[in-house]
């Protein structure tokens, strides 16, 4: 009923390749956007912003970097915990160095940072295809991981091994946690991240996308068309890369306030962003979203559910109820739709679109 | 196909409860209550460590609230958040709790430590790191809202160093010494300390690195041991990596008298699964073990035999990790009473709470009125000094129990302070804006 598009005429080829193709769906998506930018910061108290919006954002940025890579290149890396290191320790060490310029220009740099680094260790990506190269990403992960603890270069010789955040502003306000307001974060947060998936959903679409996304299905004809392999891969690692990199950057800065390097590590980092990328839908970026709310947001709300409901169980008890039920849920998701949210979120759209009157 | 619609049914289900639980924030607690967010880990690797602290300090506060009704006659609200040692779980539990009152914040993790250091002066919350966390905020002009009594990290490295020296014949030239360590900001916290003793005193300091990931298989950390054959070990462990080191020592026939843990390292359940191959092996502690003291009885006969505590088994209670849960909580609970009395309110807020920490002095005649007679040693925090490098002992496990191996020894106070003021200043050098104080 609400969801037709009859009637509405693609006129040229612009409005016919539009991101937005159908009215509804500007509408939805401005709407959207309105939701977030004017009345989450508004309605939202600062445990919302904090521990929900602005992780769920973030990790978001993450995924679709990972979903670049593995969902549109078809490179399986378990190394993105180690790229958004590498963002954070660079972001760090470029405050230390430049502290008068810009943070955010800080956290969008230090992704060039993770791209190089991504670049080194996607060179095997040539040789190396599927689970074998799962594996040598997980090489550079543990590295990487290493490097973090061991180069105290890299943490400015401070005695807890950590990097912790800087009083650094935006405008003249406070921005960076935990100096700053959480509303204020979860602006800056959104920013980036809708400028970045912006350039995410325009680069999937373009050129460099289909040469991806012909190396996925098939290097050899990829390669028999005349699409260079190593470019298109290495491509694929650079811009993964500088998307987690600025990830791990906003996660220190603008989300955790310190980190060691625990918090990059392969079980917090690099696993929960596959997970997200799987969960929500290989290919697609609304599905990184998702999958990133799906990781994030479950585990705090099974955690709150009895309270709300009015009955107290213990932390602990809570907490194992919680790991059992992600776990079940995960495998459920992927047993009913093993396409992921996203798959999901266009059966629930084909659906809208004959409701009421199903044939 | 009907299970794809209930698949859609759940995912809308889902976003619907998302929006239920957004409206309902959570409020705070009613304003006649003492509200302590406990900041606990039972489950994870570290829950072999974490649980016992976790029951001594739920357990000690429910006794207060059953025996006196809680504190000044307001009764104390616990609320347990489970952090599974995770910063961001950590960071998650805080930010879940600041909101409804609480007082003070105990992370039991040197990586959530050093995450609430920073937020604590913004939510004006103090943060009691007990004998853990950063040691520069022992420098109470630097770190005003952070308090690691009775003693950092720093200190009870050169307390060790001090008692190898007695047990050496005050000669530690040419002896080794090694340290094998969880390799993250916990373990590599006294780092500065021994590595500046070492060149001092002329022993040779031998770093063994345990990452948390092969905490349960320290074979290689052992071979390294076997290699340089160190006059001494002294260990920086935590859940896991503790009784894992124990066996493996035990293993390589290093003389368990030599070995020495740090007061983390010194649980029951650490020493106990290598048998009767631990006995003799050292830790360092700061607080008597065993439930020999009437508060401790107290907790048994109010708490424990009610069935109010997760504790089961009454033997648990006195268990030292058990004890240092309880030592934590009363200074909470001193502080708490000190902040009554000096601000004349009942219901203290955060702040009033940091001015509590930062006076408080229990003194022996103190302990003995809360029934904790010798359990510790007399303990006073002043503006400066909010660690107070006070004096620590050592004690020796004889296959069944703890029981102390030394009289109190006092750290190399001057020697740390000089340490800890450097590093203080250097952890505030490239902070802007960050919030001091002055110290008459």
């Amino acid at each position: 009923m609400f969801y037709r598009e009859a009637g509405q005429f693609k006129t040229d080829y612009r409005s016919d390749m539009a991101v937005f193709p159908i009215l509804q769906d500007r509408i939805a998506i401005g709407a959207i956007l309105a939701l977030m930018f004017i009345v989450v910061p508004l309605v939202a108290n600062d445990f919302w912003l904090n521990t929900i919006f602005i992780p769920t954002l973030i990790f978001s940025l993450a995924a679709i970097g990972l979903n670049i890579l593995t969902g549109y290149c078809g490179q399986l890396s378990l190394g993105t915990g180690g790229f958004m290191g590498v963002g954070a320790y660079s972001c760090y060490k470029l405050t230390s160095i430049f502290p008068d310029v810009n943070i955010i220009i800080h956290i969008l740099a230090s992704g060039f940072f993770a791209a190089g680094v991504g670049v080194i260790f996607g060179i095997p990506s040539l040789r190396i295809k599927g689970f074998y190269l799962a594996v040598a990403t997980l090489a550079s992960q543990f590295f990487l991981e290493w490097s973090f603890g061991r180069i105290p270069w890299l943490y400015n010789y401070n005695d807890s091994g950590a990097i912790d955040g800087v009083n650094r502003s935006l405008f003249g306000i406070a921005l960076t946690e935990p100096y700053g307001t959480p509303a204020f974060q979860y602006l800056v947060v959104l920013s980036i991240v809708v400028f970045l998936t912006w350039i995410a959903s325009n680069l999937v679409r373009g050129r460099y996308g289909r040469a991806w996304m012909a190396v996925r299905d098939m290097d050899i004809a990829a390669e028999l068309i005349g699409i260079k392999l190593l470019r298109t891969k290495l491509l694929a690692f650079a811009i993964s890369s500088y998307y987690a990199g600025v990830a791990g950057a906003m996660m220190v800065f603008l989300s955790l306030g310190s980190a060691e390097v625990e918090v990059f590590d392969i079980f917090n980092a690099s696993f929960p962003i596959l997970f997200m990328v799987i969960i929500g839908g290989l290919g697609s970026l609304i599905g990184s979203f998702m999958g990133a709310a799906f990781i994030t947001v479950l585990p705090i709300l099974i955690r709150g559910a009895p309270s709300l409901f009015g009955f107290e169980i213990h932390a602990a008890t809570g907490e194992h109820v919680q790991l059992m039920m992600v776990g079940g849920l995960i495998i459920f998701f992927l047993i009913v739709e093993p396409h992921g949210l996203a798959r999901l979120w266009q059966i629930a759209k084909q659906k809208l679109r004959l409701w009421p009157f199903p044939y | 196909m009907k299970l794809a619609k209930l698949t859609l049914g759940i995912a809308v289900g889902a976003m619907a409860s998302t929006g239920i639980a957004m409206t309902s924030a959570p409020g705070a607690y009613a304003a006649e209550t003492l509200y302590i967010p406990l900041l606990t880990y039972r489950t994870g690797a570290y829950a072999g460590s974490g649980t016992p602290v976790a029951n001594g300090m739920h357990d000690y506060l429910t006794m207060l609230n059953e025996r006196d009704g809680g504190i000044g006659g307001i009764k104390i609200t616990i609320e347990e958040c489970e952090t599974g040692y995770k910063a961001s779980k950590g960071v998650e539990c805080y930010e879940s709790t600041k909101g409804k009152g609480a007082l003070v914040y105990n992370p039991y993790s040197t990586g959530i430590t050093l995450q609430l250091i920073p937020k604590a002066p913004e939510d004006k919350i103090p943060v009691l790191s007990m004998g853990y966390g950063l040691s520069a905020a022992a420098v109470g002009e630097k770190f005003p809202w952070t308090f690691n009594a009775p003693a950092t990290y720093w200190g009870q490295a050169s307390a060790i160093i001090k008692y190898i020296k007695a047990q050496e014949k005050g000669a530690l030239k040419g002896k080794k010494i090694g340290f094998i360590y969880l390799d993250v900001g916990y373990g590599r916290e006294p780092l500065p300390i021994f590595e500046a003793l070492s060149k001092e005193m002329g022993f040779t300091f031998i770093k063994i690195p345990v990452a948390g990931k092969e905490m349960q298989n320290q074979s290689s950390q052992w071979l390294q041991v076997r290699k340089h054959r160190p006059d001494w070990m002294i260990m920086w462990g935590w859940g896991s990596m503790n009784p894992t080191a124990i066996k493996e020592a035990a293993k390589i026939k290093f003389p368990m008298d030599k070995f020495i843990g740090v007061w983390w390292s010194g649980g029951d359940d650490d020493a106990r699964p290598a048998g009767k191959a631990a006995i003799g092996y050292k830790s360092v502690n700061f607080h008597g073990t065993g439930a020999n003291y009437p508060a401790m009885q107290d907790i048994i006969k109010h708490v424990v035999s009610k069935g109010k505590s997760q504790v089961k088994d009454v033997s648990k209670v006195g268990e030292n990790l058990y004890n240092r849960g309880v030592m934590n909580s009363v200074v909470m609970a001193e502080a708490i009473r000190n902040a009554q009395k000096i601000t004349g309110k009942k219901n203290i807020t955060g702040e009033d709470m940091r001015k509590g920490l930062e006076t408080l002095n229990i003194t022996a005649a103190r302990l003995k009125e809360i029934g904790l007679e010798g359990f510790t040693n007399p303990m006073k925090i002043t503006c400066n000094d909010h660690s107070g490098g006070h004096p620590m002992y050592i004690q020796k496990w004889n296959g069944k129990n703890w029981e102390r191996a030394s009289d109190w020894i006092t750290p190399m106070k001057d020697k740390v302070r000089a340490l800890l003021e450097a590093a203080a200043n250097k952890y505030v050098a490239d902070k802007k804006g960050w919030k001091t104080q002055k110290c008459s």
